[in-house]
């Protein structure tokens, strides 16, 4: 689960990491308002949306005075922000954060992340603040510095000076850098976060060291026990057909092709994409009923495939194991009385009761395309969204 | 000859007394697995389906001399309870269980990594199978026949799928272990494709991965190192979006890290047999074995 800049930098205020002070503001006004209360000559305006490039995108700008922080906050709120996370169509902003200004010194680079080679949770630091963590990795990995963190015991202080005095950061705000380093660990692993990044972590004039951005993921298992995560999910930054997929239980991405696919399990459900795109098709979705879909669940994955106007065809791909195949095609034959469908639908039953549950489908007088194989299914939904005869 | 489990693997089922450990127990004793007892805690003393249950798995343990444990307690609590079968003695932990916090599991891994003779397979994973012996999981039994091929996957369904493939094609299976679709897991892939080429019964292997992470990298290199045996490999998620979590938590594709590309060119590079689509992973087996 991602959230936003502001409530990250919540957080780390709460856990002793120094931020720049700062407002929400949801209208020009209350941006205007924000920086007369801050009382700093120079200010920032921050798009607070979940895509990262907000800068290059022009989602985060200074300000000089009252009516300029209200003029640039309606720019930004007027219009979705586009940036290389976002895809064209852009993202809306709804919530600013309005901030002071500093006087940078140098910018760092801080980040925690999951090793799932090492099995624990890693730390790294670069003096290339600013930039893409991972163009830097790319271009200069030697830049990276990196100390492994014990899940049980947390990070030691002596790694916390290693790496602040590694990239750069000076003796003297050697204590301060310790605190942030150790106090972002700590957070990190009591929080259950899946990603924590300080990018940049600045260097001021006057020695202080502190997080001018801040971005956090959470592990979505670990939400039921971390009451004051929850609340900063923000359902108008995600996919609304992912939001509802996931009231039922199904697992659904958005893609961009016409082939709406409904696959029980992960693992299948790639692979029956994969199998689309080699005979030349394109999949509309990634969609994973569960190892044990009810005939509720398969119903309401026909919904939301049926609700994307760029599916020409679908393809029901199910290896029943435990869950039978009978029970799935009365799920499929009550979906396809409820739901209005008017494309084409291929249909590979394979595994426990086949047969039964192919009788069924057949006996339903209902128009699905049986098909014999997952290639054959794959075949006949590509000519099928294309208009052809299945 | 099999890996990890076989007619003598004795095994005890952690939550049983739930709806799902029930259900498959049941199963799995109709498989003909030699499921000795079932722990939850607080109903010790108590049967199910003639099963006895006890308090705890060291108990359990002493008086059933199970070798095994299967788990299906709730992610809340499945942590807690493979380190409870851990330091209860039991050699080999199967983990059902979806949705276990990561961080639970790093310290799991941790702690397993003291502990020594333990091997974890999962979480998030369908079990283990040796067909006609026993088979410890979810996986449904009878699309398995005993045989000579190794199977090892990240993926349930998309396993069950090639082993049907290879079953119709009359290859039978020595042993099918999913390993699970979790960041952090603890039986891997460099684990299985190493006793499956030391298993003399196992004559070629599947290998099932997916976008995320670098276990099928690792898995390249260390075929090319030593695996002697024949292996057909297929990568799931070609068509995948990066950023995106596929189903399974972990598989994504991050910070440019864990393609599907990238896996197949490390595979090809060791001398496997990428299947280029999930429907011919029966056929290339068949092929590499010598039974067109």
């Amino acid at each position: 689960m991602k959230i936003h800049e502001y409530q990250a930098k919540e957080l780390l205020r709460k856990s002793g990491i120094p931020v720049p002070r700062g407002q929400v503001a949801h209208t020009p006004e209350a941006a205007r308002n924000a920086y007369e209360q801050l009382g700093s000559k120079i200010a920032v305006i921050k798009a607070q949306i979940h895509a990262g490039g907000r800068g290059k995108g022009g989602g985060v700008q200074l300000v000089h005075s009252a009516a300029q922080a209200e003029e640039v906050a309606r720019a930004i709120l007027s219009r979705p922000l586009v940036t290389h996370q976002t895809g064209p169509e852009g993202q809306p902003v709804r919530v600013l954060l309005v901030e002071e200004g500093c006087d940078i010194e140098r910018e760092f680079y801080l980040g925690l992340a999951v090793d799932r080679e090492l099995g624990c949770p890693v730390l790294m630091g670069s003096s290339e603040g600013g930039m893409e963590i991972e163009q830097v990795a790319a271009d200069s990995p030697e830049k990276i510095l990196k100390e492994p963190i014990d899940p049980s015991l947390g990070l030691f202080a002596y790694q916390a000076r290693r790496l602040a005095l590694g990239i750069g950061l000076p003796a003297k705000s050697l204590g301060a850098a310790v605190k942030v380093i150790s106090g972002l660990s700590r957070l990190f692993i009591e929080k259950d976060c899946s990603l924590a990044e300080i990018n940049p972590l600045v260097l001021t004039k006057d020695g202080k060291v502190m997080a001018l951005d801040a971005k956090m993921n959470f592990d979505s298992n670990a939400l039921y026990r971390q009451p004051e995560i929850g609340p900063y999910r923000d359902l108008s930054e995600e996919d609304p057909r992912e939001v509802e997929a996931s009231k039922y239980g199904l697992s659904y991405i958005a893609l961009d092709g016409t082939i709406g696919c409904m696959v029980n399990g992960a693992g299948l459900a790639m692979g029956t994409m994969d199998i689309i795109k080699l005979h030349g098709g394109m999949p509309a979705n990634f969609l994973d009923v569960g190892g044990g879909a009810t005939t509720e669940q398969v119903r309401e994955a026909f919904r939301i495939i049926l609700q994307d106007e760029s599916v020409k065809a679908i393809l029901v791909n199910i290896f029943g194991g435990i869950m039978k195949c009978d029970v799935i095609a009365e799920g499929i034959i009550e979906a396809a009385r409820t739901c209005k469908i008017e494309v084409p639908v291929i249909v590979r039953l394979e595994g426990t009761n086949v047969e039964r549950g192919r009788t069924l489908l057949e006996e339903s007088g209902l128009a699905l395309i049986p098909a014999a194989s997952m290639e054959d299914a794959a075949q006949k939904a590509v000519r099928a969204s294309e208009g052809q005869a299945a | 000859m099999s890996i990890l489990i076989n007619g003598e693997t004795r095994v005890i089922c952690q939550g049983i007394t739930g709806s799902v450990g029930r259900f498959h127990t049941q199963q799995m004793v109709e498989y003909g697995t030699r499921l000795v007892g079932g722990v939850t805690p607080g109903k010790g003393g108590t049967e199910v389906d003639g099963i006895p249950v006890f308090d705890t798995v060291l108990s359990a343990r002493q008086q059933t001399g199970a070798n095994a444990s299967v788990i299906y307690v709730p992610p809340p609590f499945a942590a807690d309870a493979i380190l409870e079968a851990a330091d209860a003695g039991i050699a080999l932990i199967v983990c059902i269980t979806e949705g276990i916090p990561v961080v639970d599991m790093m310290r799991v891994r941790q702690r397993l990594e003291r502990a020594g003779e333990v091997r974890l397979v999962g979480p998030n994973c369908p079990g283990v199978i040796t067909p006609g012996e026993c088979k410890i999981g979810i996986m449904p039994g009878y699309i398995h026949r005993p045989g000579n091929v190794g199977v090892v996957s990240r993926s349930g369904t998309l396993t069950y799928e090639a082993v049907w493939q290879l079953s119709s094609m009359e290859l039978g299976q020595s042993t099918c272990v999913g390993i699970g679709g979790d960041p952090i897991n603890g039986t891997n892939f460099v684990d299985c494709l190493g006793l499956f080429q030391d298993d003399p019964a196992t004559e070629g292997i599947v290998m099932i991965g997916e976008i995320g992470g670098t276990a099928e990298e690792e898995a390249a290199r260390f075929i090319q190192k030593s695996v002697t045996k024949p292996v057909v490999a297929f990568i799931a998620g070609q068509t995948a979006p990066p950023g995106k979590r596929m189903g399974h938590a972990g598989a994504i594709i991050s910070g440019g890290t864990g393609t599907a590309a990238d896996k197949i060119a490390a595979l090809s590079a060791a001398g496997v047999i990428v299947a280029e689509s999930p429907a011919v992973i029966g056929a290339r087996m068949a092929e590499v074995m010598g039974r067109r």
